[in-house]
């Protein structure tokens, strides 16, 4: 961390937002993309087996799918310039099929490149200070963030600093770069939990103590998959000084007690359930007391140097209230839909966060084709500082637009395919790429995404339903975090055909929960029907203002069940 | 061309990925195929071990990664298709996207 020299100025071209790689980050990138250069051509010359290369193509973001290669590329916290936007599309176009797609881990997957042309590409990301290094295998992943960091009318303080020590800390960090399983950080500095920190392996939150200091709180042993936790409180208050060695401590109790025996049990939350809470938190506490704590000492120059490349840019003064934007919704219904439903406020008076959502009506849920990508960095050029954010909800965000220019952005994003009304509702569906790429899915999960958004196709009607997540996955991994989805579809295979359950009651906020098992599993054709009598009686029911998930909180599973199986009886097979 | 089968032997081909582009490839008469319809198919357990014996040779000459065997029903022209949901996906392409992958490629959109 105190590898970096202050000295060094920002690299030209980048956001003022961003953090800008200094040389140690550029070279350290770009000795990564010659070394796997070098074990790519061993491996292509039979130097190497696939076993031997396997770990190595994993450390560098690459999988082998079900069609072809998969690269992932890293987006540290969500964050990315209209440069690297261009860049990714440039990628897309030269070396994949001209599209990619935007996970709910805040990066990037393509899912066509070559063995042969992936040092090039990560040759190609090294241009625009990105890499491919850490989105796989059992190391710290890329650490996440809430996408409204830094802009967010409710935030206490900017969450990138703190993501931004942790991706600096754990990138190459030898002693966990071999764990009993992947680690997942997330990091929110807000009131409203938008990075779901409570389902990762570490979940950390900016607060603030009696005295006025700033800390964390941490929470441990979340995560989804075949066992799903909702994490626990291991540390209400953690002075900002001692993160680091805090989080070394976490880690070491976890490498060394971790089970290693069984890969569906090695994630720490098993350990944590298995251990016990407070045994987990006395053998941190005593990793922390006993170890030395120098290499991760607190140090404010660093600090200050980092939270300066996350400086604000250089808003304009402005009134809060906008005339052209209040004209402009009063005279075009469709924009007024939208900035009801994408644009969020914004801690500076005159501007808004846009949500652009990746979410079309019968599309698939996260694609974006290198065209939307260059029509993004154009839009965040011309509107939003050249800043964009990926959310893990798979949208776009551009956090800086002057409320002044929401019209005319509106009007950019619909040309581009790109202004689809439906940020929270229904049809923003997160879902993974389920068997239709991934080698590891056991059912389709995008078909079903897109029968259920054309189901509900008509945003007037996503409206009235109001807040709803649904979240789809195609195998028990749950990438697309459907344990928490206020409706949770999960793909299976069951006797031979594809088969999938539904769960009610998941929440990935502050207020988690993991979803409760609806029934039976249903067949991809009834999946509509069934979502569709869940919400009718849901509408049926509620009370003013009362959201999806606060009237199955109200009624309890029970009565949404019993009401599901009446209309099972009626073929909707549950 | 179908030939006389053990009934209570399910035909197979063998599937792998090809190293260096990732692409589906069946092992043909002649060499790895990228389309399923050139696939050798084994109609007896002898005929599998000896495609098994062969993708195994072909992983260690790195030629190819993740070989291994695929039941198919065989029609009655000798085209062979897959008989588990996720072979018919590898042998085609993304459901969700038919200008992409084999099923692309073999309708002659061209395979970019």
């Amino acid at each position: 961390m105190t590898a970096h020299d202050p000295a060094l100025p920002p690299r030209p071209n980048s956001a003022p937002t961003i953090y800008a790689y200094d040389e140690y980050d550029r070279a350290f990138v770009r000795e990564r993309v010659a070394e796997f250069r070098g074990q790519v051509e061993r491996r292509l010359a039979g130097a190497l087996t696939e076993e031997e290369f396997r770990p190595f193509r994993l450390m560098n973001g690459l999988y082998l799918q079900l069609h072809a290669y998969m690269l992932r590329v890293a987006i540290p916290y969500g964050s990315l310039t209209s440069r690297q936007m261009r860049q990714l599309a440039y990628i897309a176009d030269k070396w994949d099929k001209g599209y990619g797609h935007f996970t709910t881990r805040q990066n990037l997957q393509y899912n066509w490149p070559k063995l042969v042309d992936v040092p090039d590409i990560l040759e190609a990301l090294a241009d625009v200070d990105m890499h491919a290094i850490q989105t796989s295998g059992n190391c710290i992943r890329n650490v996440t963030a809430d996408h409204f960091a830094g802009v967010a009318a409710d935030e206490l303080e900017d969450p990138r600093p703190t993501a931004e020590f942790l991706r600096q800390w754990s990138s190459a960090h030898a002693e966990f770069s071999f764990l009993p399983r992947k680690f997942k950080i997330a990091v929110s500095g807000a009131e409203h939990d938008r990075a779901a920190i409570k389902i990762h392996d570490i979940g950390l939150r900016i607060v603030k103590n009696a005295e006025g200091e700033i800390g964390y709180e941490v929470i441990v042993g979340g995560g989804l998959g075949r066992t799903p936790f909702v994490g626990k409180l291991l540390r209400e208050f953690l002075p900002r000084a001692q993160l680091l060695a805090y989080l070394e401590a976490i880690l070491r109790v976890y490498n060394r007690f971790g089970r290693r025996d069984n890969k569906y049990k090695a994630r720490i939350k098993i350990l944590v359930h298995e251990t016990g809470l407070d045994e987990i938190r006395a053998q941190v506490e005593a990793e922390f007391a006993a170890m030395d704590r120098a290499p991760f000492a607190y140090d404010a120059q660093e600090l200050e140097r980092v939270v300066a490349a996350f400086a604000p840019p250089a808003y304009e003064a402005l009134p809060a209230h906008s005339d052209g934007f209040e004209k402009a919704k009063a005279e075009n219904a469709e924009f007024a839909a939208f900035a009801a439903v994408n644009v969020a406020p914004h801690k500076v008076p005159g501007y808004a966060i846009v949500t652009v959502s990746l979410k079309p009506i019968g599309g698939i849920p996260g694609d974006a084709t290198s065209a939307q990508m260059r029509a993004l960095a154009d839009a965040t050029d011309t509107y939003g500082f050249g800043e964009l954010r990926v959310s893990h909800e798979q949208n776009i965000i551009l956090p800086h637009v002057k409320r002044d220019d929401l019209f005319a952005l509106w009007r950019d994003l619909s040309a581009a395919g790109l202004a689809t009304a439906n940020a929270g509702l229904i049809s923003d569906i997160i879902s993974c790429p389920g068997l239709d790429y991934c080698s590891l899915a056991t059912a389709r999960s995008i078909p079903i995404a897109q029968a259920i958004s054309e189901r509900f196709a008509d945003l007037e009607r996503q409206r009235l339903i109001g807040k709803l997540g649904i979240k789809i996955s195609g195998c028990i991994n749950a990438c697309g975090h459907h344990h928490v989805g206020a409706i949770g579809i999960l793909g299976l295979e069951k006797k031979g055909v594809e088969s999938y359950q539904i769960t009610l009651g998941g929440d990935p906020t502050l207020s988690a929960s993991i979803g409760e098992l609806l029934g039976p599993g249903v067949s991809a054709e009834e999946v509509p029907d069934v979502i569709e009598s869940l919400v009718q009686f849901y509408l049926a029911e509620r009370r003013d203002g009362e959201a999806f998930i606060d009237t199955w909180r109200r009624l309890g599973h029970k009565r949404f069940k019993e009401s599901a199986r009446r209309e099972g009886e009626d073929g909707s097979g549950i | 061309m179908t030939r006389a089968v053990d009934p209570k032997f399910s035909p197979k081909v063998l599937l792998a990925s090809d190293l260096a582009e990732g692409d589906v490839v069946f092992l043909g008469a002649d060499g790895w195929e990228r389309g399923l319809s050139r696939a050798k198919i084994a109609y007896d357990a002898a005929e599998a071990a000896a495609l098994d014996a062969a993708g195994k040779a072909a992983v260690a000459s790195n030629r190819v990664v993740d070989a291994y065997l695929v039941d198919v029903f065989v029609d009655a022209a000798g085209a062979p298709t897959p008989l588990h949901f996720r072979e018919k996906f590898r042998a085609a392409g993304p459901s969700v996207r038919r200008d992409l992958g084999k099923q692309a490629w073999l309708q002659g959109a061209g395979n970019r």
